[in-house]
């Protein structure tokens, strides 16, 4: 037993004598690992992008979607272990519904997160269960307008105007405190989101990926749905074009 | 199923809710029986569930009474779970909900009116079988019976405040002169924005009507 854990790492229901929880900062790593996943809540809207890697050229395009969809209205994009995600999309699913079953009308996403919340949270306080290694981001619009939140492996849950985890979230935080969120709207949202997928985006970690883009806005009904085709082309078309600007600025400076 | 047990203690009653443009009136009677005895002829059937909420009860005192506890403890966690005041829509889900599941061991027939801030003034009703229905104006009880056809002969959608409670006070008169579980005073609420306004029609003032 050596180094970091000294033996305080194995177990989520003891502290490290300096009050950490070994495991839960684990499962943040594992988060670390994924590709990125961003959220940008905007004036008219709320929009989900996921940086999805792929490990081999034989799977089909468009499939193993990573964003999705909890309530009519509600969308989830997450970083983190893909089967922990549909776990957690499952509960967010009987919650959405149990909610309206019981109050007739949708639930609100401030209750949702926060109920995820209680429901991730359990999850650190058992030795014989592991936190869940995913960061959710939950967009949606309900009766006070476009919402965002995103939920840790901790439990903590905070609410946003841009959020990110995942790889490359570092530079996709960088990026989103450029925008001015208040003033953009969904369909220059969109854009924006894939430019910085594509920024975060490490060429020569993973060579592979694809960009997947859903919204929450007037233009879907206030329903959360993945963009139209013509809208994501022309998304990831701006994000290229950056991209190769950035290049270019790059190499002028070298000479 | 919905039947009283023995001994148990009927509300036996009249009960109205009419909504208008920024609030509700509701109305009842006062009498509570057993069988032929008069166990309370003062009674209060418009319960309050929340600060601009209240139900009318009808069916058995017990079991009103009990679901109308169990709901104010819903909505009050409610309000401190969203930070805000639910909507009528959200208590006479409540109300339906337990209802429905209990049918088979409840007698119970309720109205639920009030005031939120979505959609102003609004009257549900939640009768026997725990089904939900969204209506202009309600009434319930053994005494509505006996004014359906007044009352749709009389009720216009949008009318005044006070032609409201007018409505009430006359619908709720002529009920209690010709059912005989229903009588007392006519207990009236008005539900606005600005509160609950309380009346009471005292026996010997009720409406004038052609007796015979």
């Amino acid at each position: 037993m050596t180094s970091i854990g000294t033996g305080y790492d194995l177990s989520v229901s003891t502290y490290s004598p300096d009050g950490r929880v070994f495991q839960v900062e684990y499962a943040q790593k594992a988060v670390d690992n994924s590709g990125t996943a961003i959220g940008l809540r905007v004036k008219d809207g709320v929009v989900l992008a996921v940086e999805k890697i792929k490990h081999s050229r034989l799977l089909v395009p468009n499939s193993n979607k990573r964003i999705m969809t909890a309530d009519k209205n509600i969308g989830i994009a997450t970083a983190g272990w893909m089967s922990d995600t549909r776990h957690l999309v499952k509960r967010a699913r009987d919650e959405a519904h149990s909610y309206n079953s019981v109050y007739k009308s949708s639930i609100p996403a401030k209750i949702i997160a926060e109920r995820m919340g209680m429901y991730v949270q359990a999850y650190t306080l058992y030795s014989a269960v592991r936190p869940f290694g995913v960061s959710t981001i939950l967009a949606s619009i309900d009766k006070d307008g476009p919402q965002l939140y995103m939920i840790e492996p901790s439990g903590q849950y905070v609410g946003y105007r841009g959020c990110a985890a995942g790889k490359g979230k570092q530079v996709a935080k960088t990026e989103i405190e450029k925008l001015n969120l208040e003033e953009l709207t969904v369909r220059e949202a969109v854009k924006e989101a894939a430019r910085i997928i594509y920024a975060a985006h490490d060429d020569a970690k993973d060579k592979l990926f694809e960009l997947e883009l859903s919204w929450v806005c007037e233009e879907s009904n206030r329903l959360h749905a993945h963009v139209p085709q013509s809208v994501l082309d022309e998304a990831i078309e701006y994000a290229e074009r950056a991209l190769d600007d950035d290049d270019d600025e790059m190499e002028e400076d070298d000479e | 199923m919905a039947a009283l047990k023995p001994g148990e203690v009927d509300l036996g009653t009249t009960i109205m809710a009419v909504s208008f443009d920024g609030g509700v009136v509701i109305g009842a009677d006062s009498r509570t029986s057993t069988g032929t005895y008069v166990a309370n002829r003062v009674t209060d059937k418009l319960t309050k569930v929340d600060e601009r909420i209240y139900c009318c009860r009808s069916g058995s005192a017990a079991d009103t009474q009990a679901v109308a506890d169990i709901v104010k403890y819903h909505l009050d966690l409610y309000s401190a779970e969203h930070g805000e005041m639910p909507t009528v829509k959200v208590a006479s889900s409540l109300f339906q909900e337990l209802c429905y599941h209990n049918k088979n061991n409840l007698m119970a027939s309720i109205i639920v009116a009030g005031w939120d801030k979505q959609n102003g003034g609004s009257v549900y009703e939640v009768p026997l079988g725990g089904s939900l229905h969204k209506r202009d104006f309600s009434i319930a009880g053994s005494g509505s019976s006996y004014i359906y056809g007044y009352c749709d002969k009389v009720f216009r959608p949008n009318m005044s405040k006070e032609e409201c409670i007018e409505f009430v006070k006359n619908s709720v008169g002529l009920a209690i002169t010709r059912d005989g579980s229903s009588g007392g005073v006519i207990r009236i609420a008005v539900i606005t924005e600005d509160g609950v306004e309380r009346q009471v029609v005292y026996g010997n003032q009720l409406p004038l009507q052609y007796t015979g």
